[in-house]
């Protein structure tokens, strides 16, 4: 900056972005402290919720033995790794092909990739619901895992990231006898990786976090995802519920994404403004 | 060309196909369980027009925009603005885009408990301060705004980041231009140079928060379920319960066209301004 700041200009900007920032972080200060608070002191009239040993061994024991947060989670963990798999599975290969082959049918698809980057996410979703329905896919993984393992998102910017990749080196690996389906895998995927990671992230974050798709498609709570148990958790004890517990099962659905982002914030940033984009 | 058939298959199966069938069922009468489809034309369409019950949630919709966008825009390019001057630049980006990372339900159950009808934080505070408790979550005049200021507080850290990406292309030379004018600081140097070249990134900012804000869903299906008294049902919230709860097929259909409409609309609108701008680069800056 060429010009210096006077101490007060500096002291006023502080001001304005310590109290933004606190209550930024606030709900998250707030939810920890509870998960820690006995119950029935969390609205005893204090300002803020006192955390006591016997506290936070009665809400996480709850929100782990009562609520089955864990198997939120695992659920959680298995639909998002599978959702991501496949689509870099099937995103990759045809990333390559609209940015390196020519083949009749290209400039449709591309077309139809630029179209579906339009459609919202929840416009195809009667349809498909329809279609779980009728086959008695509904409370199930695939019910979870299937609308979504084809990501034109993703398509995109693969293809975006391969237009630019020298094609001599992909001459060299024909010559010596690559398959273009080798090329894309062994060649292209790794090319990639920086697109790839903040598409994981992107990817990983938008489905720990969904409720819309899993309110629609599930109704067992042994099949809920770690957004859809929380509510659901919520729920069922509306009036008389168990904040505590609540709360700790708050902080443990919470924690796995707030530290990635903690550990990889530039990866995690870039991943969700791509995302959106 | 077989290594791009999967994904074909897939984005017609998933994506394309179940759009136009979309689109199809918004003329029909269909509904899940009952057997018949009838074509009705727009009979759908012109019931979104005229059910108060839709215009109910049309208004909220428009409530909660109108005050999310502003708000999240404005302070959004506020803490962009000073964090890009301040020595705590990291410490003070962690923590405005901590809300965009965190899983939205489980902090909303946590604002809830914030906003307790009488023994929360908020109306402790509010209580020491000698003001009388706000019912917030439980009012009917005040429930839609608590609602949008969640919203808000998710939608400062992100738009933060996409401003402080278009602080950081603006040349240096340009503020240095702009003090030899005389325009060396505060909101001189903002006017002349900061805001008209952030210009593109304002309307990118603009867009993308209005169909956020405009698709708002989780805290309403979990904190509110649009009560009460109807005062939070949004759009896609009576989507998700025509479609999925009631089973109206047809006339969720003709919702969900509708607001496919709208943000296809405002994307297009976005994309216009870039190009245009981009045009207005390459020659150089003449109009």
């Amino acid at each position: 900056m060429i010009l210096a700041q006077s101490s007060s200009s500096r002291i006023a900007s502080h001001a304005v972005l310590m109290t933004g920032a606190i209550i930024m972080v606030f709900p998250f200060v707030w939810m920890i402290l509870a998960s820690l608070t006995p119950q029935s002191e969390i609205f005893n009239g204090d300002l803020l919720p006192t955390p006591t040993l016997h506290g936070a061994i009665d809400n996480y024991g709850t929100a782990l033995s009562a609520i089955p947060l864990l198997r939120f989670m695992a659920n959680g963990i298995v639909v998002c790794v599978a959702i991501l798999v496949l689509q870099i599975a099937i995103a990759i290969p045809c990333g390559y092909a609209l940015a390196k082959l020519s083949f009749p049918g290209r400039p449709i698809l591309l077309v139809a990739v630029l179209l579906g980057l339009l459609v919202p996410v929840q416009i195809p979703t009667i349809p498909i619901y329809i279609a779980l329905a009728k086959s008695g896919l509904l409370d199930s993984y695939a019910a979870l895992v299937l609308p979504w393992i084809v990501s034109v998102f993703a398509i995109f910017l693969f293809r975006q990231f391969f237009v630019t990749f020298p094609d001599e080196v992909l001459d060299a690996a024909r010559l010596d006898g690559f398959s273009e389906l080798s090329i894309a895998w062994r060649i292209m995927l790794p090319a990639a990786w920086p697109a790839v990671a903040s598409f994981s992230i992107f990817s990983i974050v938008a489905h720990w976090n969904d409720l819309y798709w899993p309110m629609v498609v599930i109704t067992n709570p042994d099949m809920m995802t770690p957004s859809l148990g929380i509510a659901y958790f919520r729920q069922a004890g509306e009036g008389t519920g168990n904040v505590g517990a609540l709360m700790a099962g708050g902080v443990l659905v919470t924690a796995p994404l707030v530290a990635l982002f903690l550990l990889m914030q530039k990866h995690f940033i870039r991943g969700l403004v791509l995302g959106r984009h | 060309m077989i290594l791009s058939v999967p994904a074909m298959l897939l984005l017609v199966a998933l994506v394309i196909g179940p759009a136009i069938l979309v689109l199809f069922l918004s003329f029909t009468n269909a509904s899940l369980g009952l057997a018949g489809i009838r074509f009705i034309g727009l009979a759908n369409y012109t019931r979104m027009l005229t059910d108060p019950g839709f215009a109910q949630s049309l208004r909220n919709t428009a409530l909660y925009v109108a005050v999310v966008v502003p708000t999240s825009i404005g302070w959004g390019l506020l803490v962009a603005l000073l964090i890009a001057r301040s020595r705590f630049a990291v410490l003070y980006r962690t923590a405005y885009f901590l809300p965009v990372a965190a899983t939205l339900v489980a902090l909303a159950t946590a604002w809830e408990a914030i906003l307790h009808p009488s023994l929360g934080f908020a109306n402790t505070l509010l209580q020491l301060l000698g003001a009388s408790p706000v019912r917030f979550l439980s009012d009917p005049a005040t429930a839609i705004y608590a609602l949008a200021a969640i919203g808000v507080w998710q939608l400062v850290g992100f738009n933060m980041i996409l401003f402080l990406a278009g602080l950081s292309t603006i040349p240096e030379e340009l503020y240095e231009a702009a003090a030899i004018d005389g325009a060396d600081r505060g909101l001189k140097r903002f006017l002349l140079v900061t805001w008209p070249m952030l210009a593109p990134v304002t309307v990118f900012v603009t867009v993308m928060t209005i169909i956020r804000a405009f698709s708002v869903f989780e805290t309403v299906a979990v904190l509110t379920q649009g009560g009460p008294m109807k005062s939070t049902s949004v759009v896609l919230y009576t989507f998700y319960q025509e479609g999925f709860r009631f089973f109206r097929v047809g006339y969720a259909s003709a919702i969900s066209v509708s607001f496919f409409v709208f943000v296809t609309f405002l994307s297009l609108v976005q994309m216009r301004v870039s190009e245009r701008r981009a045009r207005w680069k390459a020659s150089g800056g003449q109009p």
